[in-house]
């Protein structure tokens, strides 16, 4: 096996450090960001506050008091270089999704944009199999890779008005899962009732980086419905075995 | 029964905030906190709480307390005059606040924020283990919203000993023009060399468009040797962030913790709060410094803030 490119080590600022592992998105450089936050999770450096995975890189926020730049790479660079052994084992969720034109307000702007019958967008975005890259936006912003390439469209250039709370949004390739009502440069092609963030449990996401994601179609009325059971504490995301 | 503290005048974008929601920025979860930080502990230290106890950040405009038992209490930050029952009491002081007492404060000479800390701090909910108010979420705080008018806030304390009045005369609460230092990175190599020359050798004014969240500043253009979009990563508070119009984006403590544009560089955490103290306006300039160095700054500013009673007078 090949030895993995040793990552890049850049400061930001002098009480965080990024440890970049490529530029671009890849689940290999995702597993390698996860690795690298699992080990020192399991191998506390003491001063770390906290660490960020993102799609490509991880950054390791710091106390400068307790720490310096120079000595955090030093105790991490060994970890961060290791090639990446056995995968932990993902979760594999079934959320539920409704694609009525109800829940979706772009639908109809995606499906002239792409040229695609907005049935046909809700069946591409339902029949595929994504991978979670990060959490970032906003509490509970879920970002995925695998979406389609027949939905790959490009970001607003102005953001649209806020989408309501479990918006399924696509752009620029992603695929996003949203919490919160936000303002967005991103398309409103679905809903779920799943909730994504509860500042109530601990930890607050119960979907995991690196957790594999598939979409079930739903009416309106199951919405509904599920969205009832969800505010009442029902867990309405399934888990595969 | 614990004291309450009654916000008679909200004054503008007042929040309650603390040493800030940290541990979840890999949910999506912003940190918020202070955004003048050495003020915020200061007034904390000040009465020998917890730098990082919940306080008021006061906001610009007519703010105004009361309290239903005796606290002592500390203030500074930009030079806000505070008033109490109408008599001056300069920009930055410790004192005993008496159950019926108004104290007040409205925006002087310069200055965004001031920080009103009560002895043993707030005692609203913790949200995530913190009661740093974060708007745009909802969290924390009270109703993880501003402050308004008539709102009461718990005290932690039950019965607070007075402790006796004095001013604080700390250097770090003086307004200055220095540069602000940043460190470069990490994506500095997203600049043209002239780009990042004429960052360092120019001045820039702060926007009006600016909040907690990020201050935007009007200057040359600072371009992008390449595409300025990257792909998503982490953000470190104080960030500069250049966007597609070549305007400087300095990205404060309401940041989002990830972001798809390249950084220059970070303003030092010693520095990040003298310009969150800068009205829209101000100008400013930036001197890069090496990572050491700012982690130098920083570790000097702590030690000097935590010498608090070095820099009380007392008024007698």
């Amino acid at each position: 096996m090949d030895e993995p490119s040793p990552p890049r080590f850049l400061p930001a600022g002098e009480a965080a450090l990024s440890v970049e592992f490529g530029s671009d998105i890849d689940p290999l450089l995702s597993a390698r960001v996860g690795a690298l936050d699992a080990a020192l999770a399991a191998h506390p450096v003491a001063g770390i506050v906290e660490t960020v995975p993102t799609y490509r890189s991880l950054l390791i926020h710091f106390d400068s008091r307790l720490l310096s730049t120079a000595d955090l790479i030093e105790a991490i660079r060994d970890l961060a270089s290791a090639p990446v052994s056995s995968q932990a084992a993902r979760k594999s969720w079934i959320i539920p999704a409704c694609y009525d034109p109800s829940h979706a307000e772009d639908l109809a702007e995606t499906a002239s944009t792409l040229g695609l019958p907005g049935p046909e967008i809700a069946k591409l975005h339902a029949g595929a199999t994504y991978r979670v890259y990060m959490y970032g936006f906003a509490p509970g912003y879920v970002f995925l890779g695998g979406l389609p390439p027949e939905l790959n469209i490009s970001r607003r250039a102005a953001p649209r008005p806020p989408v309501p709370a479990g918006a399924l949004l696509i752009a620029g390739g992603q695929a996003l899962i949203g919490h919160n009502p936000m303002p967005t440069g991103w398309y409103h092609i679905g809903r779920t009732p799943v909730t994504t963030f509860d500042a109530a449990r601990q930890p607050p996401c119960f979907i995991g980086i690196g957790d594999e994601i598939h979409f079930e179609p739903i009416d309106a009325a199951s919405f509904a419905n599920l969205e009832i059971a969800a505010r009442e504490g029902a867990q309405i995301a399934r888990c595969l075995p | 029964m614990p004291g309450v503290l009654e916000i008679m005048r909200a004054g503008v974008g007042s929040t309650i905030q603390d040493g800030g929601r940290l541990l979840y920025r890999r949910y999506g979860v912003t940190p918020a906190g202070p955004m003048d930080r050495a003020a915020f502990r200061t007034a904390n230290l000040a009465l020998g709480n917890d730098s990082d106890a919940a306080a008021i950040e006061i906001g610009p405009g007519w703010f105004e307390i009361c309290a239903d038992c005796t606290i002592p209490v500390a203030f500074c930050g930009g030079a806000f005059n505070w008033t109490l029952d109408g008599k001056a009491l300069g920009q930055a002081a410790r004192i005993t606040l008496q159950p019926g007492e108004r104290l007040a404060a409205t925006p002087g000479a310069w200055g965004i924020f001031s920080y009103l800390a009560v002895a043993g701090g707030l005692a609203t909910q913790p949200v995530l283990g913190s009661r740093a108010t974060h708007t745009r979420a909802h969290l924390g705080g009270l109703d993880g919203r501003m402050l308004r008018d008539g709102d009461r806030l718990p005290l932690s304390a039950t019965s607070s000993f007075p402790q006796a009045n004095a001013a604080i005369t700390a250097p770090w609460l003086t307004g200055n023009s220095q540069p602000l230092r940043v460190v470069p990175g990490p994506q500095d190599d997203y600049f043209t060399a002239d780009a990042l020359a004429t960052f360092f050798a120019s001045e820039f004014r702060v926007s009006r468009r600016t909040d907690r969240m990020a201050y935007r500043l009007d200057g040359p253009k600072i371009t992008h040797a390449r595409d300025f979009n990257i792909v998503s990563d982490g953000i470190a508070p104080g960030a500069i962030q250049i966007a597609g119009d070549g305007q400087p984006l300095v990205l404060m403590a309401d940041h989002p913790p990830t972001g798809g544009y390249p950084k220059l560089g970070h303003v030092i955490r010693a520095d990040i709060g003298r310009l969150a103290q800068m009205r829209a306006g101000a100008a400013c300039r930036f001197a890069a410094i090496d990572v050491e160095a700012a982690r130098q700054a920083f570790i000097s500013q702590e030690a000097a803030i935590a010498r608090i009673c070095d820099y009380l007078r007392g008024a007698g």
